[in-house]
């Protein structure tokens, strides 16, 4: 570093512009954002990790209980655990959940504690373009790894029950539906968060804030009388959005689709208010 | 060239900018000089869009800021060299800003050498020091190969080393063509760089002129004297229209009168001198007695009008 000359000249032939600074460029801008930082692989292997593993565990505590029923009982146990036995492979997604909304949190407020943002919205100064592009590239990332992540705990889940022959298969009505369920779901729950983080901007603030709506919530509905839960517990972001991957038996719960569909109204309430703020507020 | 018309800026109760014109003119450096708190980041800020003017409106080549069609090809800025994420590399730092304005990826490494930051390119920016988070700053605003560019504080912090090669560089930038637009609130790095001069205190424009026009108007010129006869030459001078006032030890300063004009009264009235010598106020003195009062010299003194023809020709 001990130099101070200046360069001959600080000129560039660059291509000349066509166009202009658009939404091509902002996605470029924001997959490389995304993929040069060690937060961005650590919360992703996180996800897997910790969804794939809980589902493990959780069949492989089904295994045990079902190997300690005396064989004149097991067949009804049988047919219980095979109906609940995609779901079970599948729970992990209570705390995977919590995971990937802490990086759709951080995607956006970490621009804001490292002082980013100024750099970037002086260079992309359309600030709808920016956000878009990061809510897709962030949205894109957590729907793929989501896909793998609610693949991969299907199937270790389901070797693990096989043992007992408590197992589903992918072939079997509404399984497929509720894998494909559990990786829409954590693409889901990451982008609530991502604009939760929009409108807070503080990362401790929005990851707290998603942690409330879509884990307390859930946990607090379970203490309300059972009279006013049959009528509350369906619009709980965690049930609406759980519906598609959980066999819920019961009949007080949203359809697979139409808790989904509910689920995703939440999370664009939350990117709507994080973009119409983000338009308009000082950075 | 940057145009501000009646630029407002409110953050609640506080009025950061007052209605603020002004032009940065192309192809000079143009200092914007005010103390702490004047009113520069904020004014350097609503200039790029980061803040919304209260009211007011500030174009970038007859344009706002965000209507620009490759903002980087035209304004290159750098406001604060922390906004950086620290766990990126310095050449994906630079990429990341440069993919949003369709720049090709070579640029990266033509700016990267340009500030001598190639052997750490790949290293992540939370280990730079100031001087090297400053050459990733301004590799970050000349990545567009921009016309402008706005620098704020840039040497602030900086050793003396970086200093020199801030100072060299802007130069070089503006030998090129460029408009380059830099605040500082300190008068004398603009004393060696600037070509005009922007000053602002508490939010308003208090002075738009060249350097040598803004010392002439804004000091008052005063000439040193030493002489056994403290009370002969205080009668002479006063006769003449000047007033002076002692500094102890035989040291008198006079102002009014022109170091040859007192040096002739002396030798009219027979009063003896040992030491005559002009007090050439500096540029920081100036700026000093200008932004101190900033709201009265705002009230009682004309900015624009009277600053010229009368006062160049005074300042050798």
């Amino acid at each position: 570093m001990a130099t101070t000359t200046v360069p001959v000249s600080t000129r560039a032939a660059l291509p000349a512009a066509r166009g202009r600074a658009g939404f091509g460029g902002a996605l470029r801008s924001e997959l490389t954002k995304i993929r040069s930082v060690r937060s961005t692989y650590w919360s992703l292997i996180a996800v897997v990790v910790i969804t794939i593993g809980i589902g493990a565990l959780f069949a492989f505590g089904r295994v045990q209980n079902f190997s300690q029923i005396p064989p004149g009982g097991q067949a009804l146990e049988r047919a219980r655990d095979i109906s609940q036995a995609t779901e079970t492979s599948l729970f992990g997604l209570i705390l995977g959940q919590l995971v990937i909304a802490v990086l759709g949190a951080l995607t956006i407020t970490s621009e804001y504690s490292t002082g980013m943002i100024r750099a970037s919205l002086s260079v992309m100064p359309r600030r709808g373009v920016s956000l878009a592009a990061k809510a897709v590239v962030f949205g894109a990332i957590a729907l793929i790894v989501g896909l793998v992540t609610s693949f991969a705990s299907y199937f270790v889940g389901q070797a693990i029950l096989s043992s007992q022959h408590i197992n589903s298969t992918i072939g079997q009505p509404g399984v497929l539906r509720a894998v494909i369920g559990g990786g829409l779901f954590l693409a889901v729950c990451g982008l609530l968060s991502f604009g939760l983080g929009a409108v807070l901007r503080h990362t401790a603030g929005a990851i707290t804030a998603s942690i409330g709506v879509l884990f307390v919530l859930f946990v607090l509905s379970g203490f309300l009388p059972s009279n006013w839960a049959v009528h509350i517990d369906k619009w709980i972001p965690f049930n609406a959005g759980g519906a598609i991957w959980e066999n819920q038996s019961g009949t007080s719960m949203f359809s697979p689709w139409t808790g989904f569909a509910l689920f995703c109204g939440y999370a664009a309430v939350a990117l709507a208010a994080g973009l119409v703020l983000f338009r308009n507020r000082d950075a | 060239m940057i145009e501000a018309r009646g630029l407002t800026k409110r953050y609640g109760d506080t009025l950061a900018v007052d209605d603020l014109s002004f032009s940065v003119e192309p192809g000079k450096i143009t200092g914007f000089l005010g103390p702490n708190g004047a009113g520069k980041t904020t004014s350097m800020r609503l200039i790029l869009g980061l803040d919304h003017p209260t009211s007011g409106t500030v174009t970038v080549n007859g344009r706002p800021f965000a209507e620009l069609a490759y903002p980087m090809r035209e304004v290159g800025a750098l406001l604060d060299a922390k906004a950086v994420h620290g766990g990126r590399s310095a050449y994906n730092h630079l990429l990341c800003l440069a993919e949003t304005n369709n720049l090709p990826r070579w640029r990266v490494d033509q700016v990267l050498a340009l500030v001598g930051l190639s052997e750490v390119a790949r290293k992540r920016s939370k280990g730079f020091s100031l001087g090297m988070g400053q050459r990733l700053g301004i590799a970050a605003a000349l990545l567009g190969d921009p016309g402008i560019l706005m620098f704020d504080e840039p040497v602030n912090g900086l050793d003396p080393e970086g200093i020199l090669w801030i100072r060299n560089l802007m130069k070089a930038l503006a030998a090129e063509g460029r408009t380059i637009f830099v605040s500082s609130h300190l008068m004398s790095e603009m004393e060696n760089t600037a070509d005009h001069l922007l000053v602002i205190g508490r939010g308003r424009l208090i002075a738009d002129c060249t350097v040598p026009e803004f010392i002439a108007a804004n000091s008052r010129q005063s000439v040193r004297v030493r002489t056994p006869q403290p009370a002969a030459l205080s009668k002479v001078v006063a006769t003449a229209g000047g007033t002076v006032h002692e500094d102890g030890d035989g040291l008198m300063v006079v102002q009014g009168l022109g170091v040859s004009q007192v040096g002739d009264l002396a030798f009219e009235n027979s009063v003896r001198l040992h030491e005559l010598a002009p007090a050439q106020a500096s540029l920081e003195q100036a700026f000093m007695e200008l932004t101190a009062s900033s709201v009265q010299f705002h009230a009682g003194v004309p900015v624009e009008p009277e600053l010229q023809p009368a006062s160049a020709g005074r300042v050798a």
